[in-house]
């Protein structure tokens, strides 16, 4: 209970404190603390949830349970970490005069905005509030992503205010679907939009209400998440924005989107008795996968391809979530966790070798090795741990993804392993020369934050080496969570 | 008695909404768009408030309200207010011609029927066409978002889509809980700032709203 008024008051209060602290070290330092604290809220939800199951806060209003309580933990530890790596980063952008110091307090302040919808939505009892807080959090980033007021960063925030502003509104038809169908079950008002009632009643719900509702959910949230065709908005914003929101973006706010689909699958899932649900998330799992493996050759802004490897990484969650089976589920979170974890610690690296280049575009960066140590070995570390290399933790979620996929949908496993294969040859296309080579003369040093960067890639070591024992118990009562329903 | 009435109402209600995203979709001129676009909000909140009275339920009248405000008079006049500020240019500027939008318009509709058709059949609600019309007329608003080449017109077209939501939520289920219905209202609130604040950074950026501009870099 204490630990969730923290989860929920600190990035709030810190927004607000920050929107009127123009002071760059100070600011700097409220965005860490009140970061830092979620992440210490997180881990006491985590142990409370661990030990007796779940939990309902503020007359269940709110709840958490082994599968939310994860991706808690998991936002605040990458909200933290990012928030390390955004200090000295910001600082340059300052001092290069990218931004000014009102741009730093809407950046920071934004950035806890954002924070805070992400809790919000994950801890949410109620569809309305889920959806509510994917836009609050769609709106922060679309003001992250014109900071730098470019020609290319207003483009890129329009487009993603637009395609994003719809796709949610198709979800939010979805809702009032679902609830067209829900509140001849549980009665007119907020019980019928509650997830631990619905939960309760799924087998009540009309299928072919639901199931419609499903294919706008899908469409809507599968928006966010960066499913193809909808994707076009996520490398534009990946790209114009500032790195540390392009990490956060990848890292976080796609996660959000993906979990909110889960929840609604589980639902339908109930409801409609068959896999219909589970069908359609593989579906545009799979073209997604293929679409981002191709799209990632032809990419010349090292951001950008980058962001199609997160559509791809998205593709593939999506895909093992809609298998559904428990081992998939577990594939599916480890590789949430591994994905957050490297992808965020790559943008990082991304942001100061671009800074460090003077320049985005991957023909331009060369020689990083050669040039700053840190930061190239940094950017190829990365690499070899997103494109699923052992010992790294991708290698092991992906082995899981392939077994469940084998065990349940085996002619999948074909296009699964094009769309890989493909994705790391268009990896590999491209890293090597910016690592390798000659140091360009235009090529200055920067101050590297490499410290988030190698904690985020031991841990995703670890998890690939052996995954702790409470975390794997933790992954099993949630995958067992979902299979099951959510009872 | 109320309840032959309470479908009247919706299913008049219903008629208006598609009548008036038609009739958005074939405007030619900037201020005749906005006019049917606040009629569009203004519509919507007598339906809701007709259904509030009819149905006793209290909650809605709150979002009556709030939609007669919001989406009935001050989204269009301030809307209004930045086309004369940034001497935007009048005519709306289609990609596609009327007509042709139009036709396309007509096969929506039969589209969403066609798709909600299973749903009507076993609703205990009254909602005949009211899904299959909120469909359309968020298919409708899609299509004005495509056809159109100015930032505020793709707006208006959003905002409309916003609408026939809204419209969908009364309709189809009585309103959905307040909390949700706050909650939209706000964010409609917020994202028209947003909107609003980008107006200003494109025109800045781009000395025009035309997104042909953007596109070209």
């Amino acid at each position: 209970m204490n630990w969730f008024t923290f989860l929920l008051g600190a990035p709030l209060v810190a927004a607000l404190w920050l929107a009127f602290d123009a002071h760059p070290y100070r600011s700097a330092w409220v965005n860490k603390i009140a970061a830092a604290l979620t992440f210490v809220a997180s881990l006491g939800l985590a142990v409370q949830v661990l030990e007796s199951g779940r939990i309902m806060v503020w007359d269940d209003w709110f709840f958490i349970d082994a599968f939310n309580v994860f991706l808690v933990a998991l936002t605040a530890f990458v909200a933290t970490t990012t928030a390390i790596f955004s200090g000295p980063y910001m600082r340059h952008e300052l001092e290069i005069g990218k931004i000014d110091s009102g741009r730093l307090r809407l950046y920071h302040a934004m950035s806890q905005l954002f924070v805070f919808g992400m809790f919000l939505g994950q801890t949410s009892n109620n569809l309305g509030i889920v959806w509510l807080s994917l836009e609050i959090a769609t709106l922060a980033t679309v003001l992250l992503v014109s900071l730098y007021r470019t020609p290319g960063s207003i483009a890129a925030a329009w487009k993603y205010l637009i395609i994003c502003g719809v796709g949610i509104s198709l979800a939010l038809f979805g809702t009032a679907m679902l609830y067209f169908a829900s509140s001849d079950v549980l009665g007119h008002g907020d019980a019928a939009l509650t997830w631990t009632l619905l939960y309760a009643s799924a087998d009540k719900l009309d299928p072919t209400v639901m199931s419609l509702a499903f294919v706008f959910l899908m469409v809507g949230y599968g928006t966010k998440v960066g499913l193809a065709p909808m994707h076009t908005w996520l490398p534009d914003a990946h790209a114009e924005g500032p790195t540390p929101v392009s990490a956060v973006l990848s890292g976080l706010l796609l996660n959000l989107a993906l979990y909110s689909l889960v929840r609604c699958k589980m639902l339908v899932d109930v409801s409609t008795g068959t896999h219909f649900a589970g069908n359609l998330m593989m579906g545009f799992g799979l073209l997604s996968l293929l679409v981002a493996g191709f799209s990632l050759h032809k990419q010349h802004d090292i951001k950008r391809m980058f962001s199609f490897s997160s559509i791809e990484h998205m593709a593939l969650m999506t895909f093992t979530f809609g298998i559904g089976t428990p081992v998939a589920n577990f594939a599916a979170m480890l590789h949430m966790t591994t994905h957050s974890l490297v992808k965020s610690a790559i943008f990082f690296t991304v942001g100061h070798a671009a800074q460090a280049m003077g320049t985005q575009v991957m023909s331009n960066i060369r020689g990083l090795i050669n040039h700053q140590p840190g930061i190239g070995w940094g950017l190829l570390i990365g690499t070899c741990a997103i494109a699923g290399f052992p010992p790294f933790g991708v290698f092991t979620s992906e082995f899981l993804i392939f077994s469940a996929a084998l065990q349940s949908y085996p002619w999948t496993v074909i296009v699964l392993l094009l769309g890989l294969l493909i994705a790391v040859a268009g990896l590999f296309r491209f890293v090597p020369d910016m690592t390798y080579g000659e140091v360009p003369e235009y090529a200055k040093q920067v101050h590297a934050n490499m410290l988030p960067v190698y904690i985020h890639f031991a841990l995703a070591l670890l998890l690939g080496i052996s995954i702790p024992g409470f975390l794997a118990g933790w992954y099993h009562q949630a995958a067992a969570l979902i299979a099951g329903g959510g009872v | 008695m109320s309840q032959i009435l309470l479908q009247q109402i919706i299913t008049m209600g219903a008629a208006l909404m598609l009548l008036i995203s038609f009739a958005l979709l074939a405007q030619k001129r900037m201020l005749s768009l906005l006019h049917w676009f606040a009629l569009q909000g203004i519509v919507l909140a007598a339906v809701t408030a007709l259904v509030a009275y009819t149905s006793d339920n209290t909650e809605l009248y709150v979002s009556a309200a709030i939609t007669l405000v919001l989406k009935g008079m001050l989204l269009p006049w301030v809307l209004w207010k930045i086309i004369r500020q940034m001497h935007v240019h009048r005519e709306v500027e289609p990609l596609v011609n009327i007509p042709v939008t139009m036709l396309i318009a007509a096969a929506l509709v039969v589209f969403s029927y066609q798709v909600t058709l299973p749903i009507e059949h076993l609703s205990h609600l009254i909602t005949r066409n009211t899904i299959a019309v909120a469909m359309a007329n968020v298919l409708l608003g899609m299509l004005m978002m495509i056809t159109r080449k100015k930032a505020i017109t793709q707006v208006i077209g959003f905002l409309a889509i916003e609408n026939s939501l809204f419209f969908a939520g009364v309709g189809a289920t009585y309103g959905m809980p307040l909390v949700a219905e706050l909650g939209v209202a706000f964010d409609v609130l917020i994202a028209s700032v947003v909107f609003g604040l980008f107006f200003y950074q494109i025109r800045d950026t781009f000395e025009s709203l035309d997104l042909n501009k953007m596109e070209n870099k």
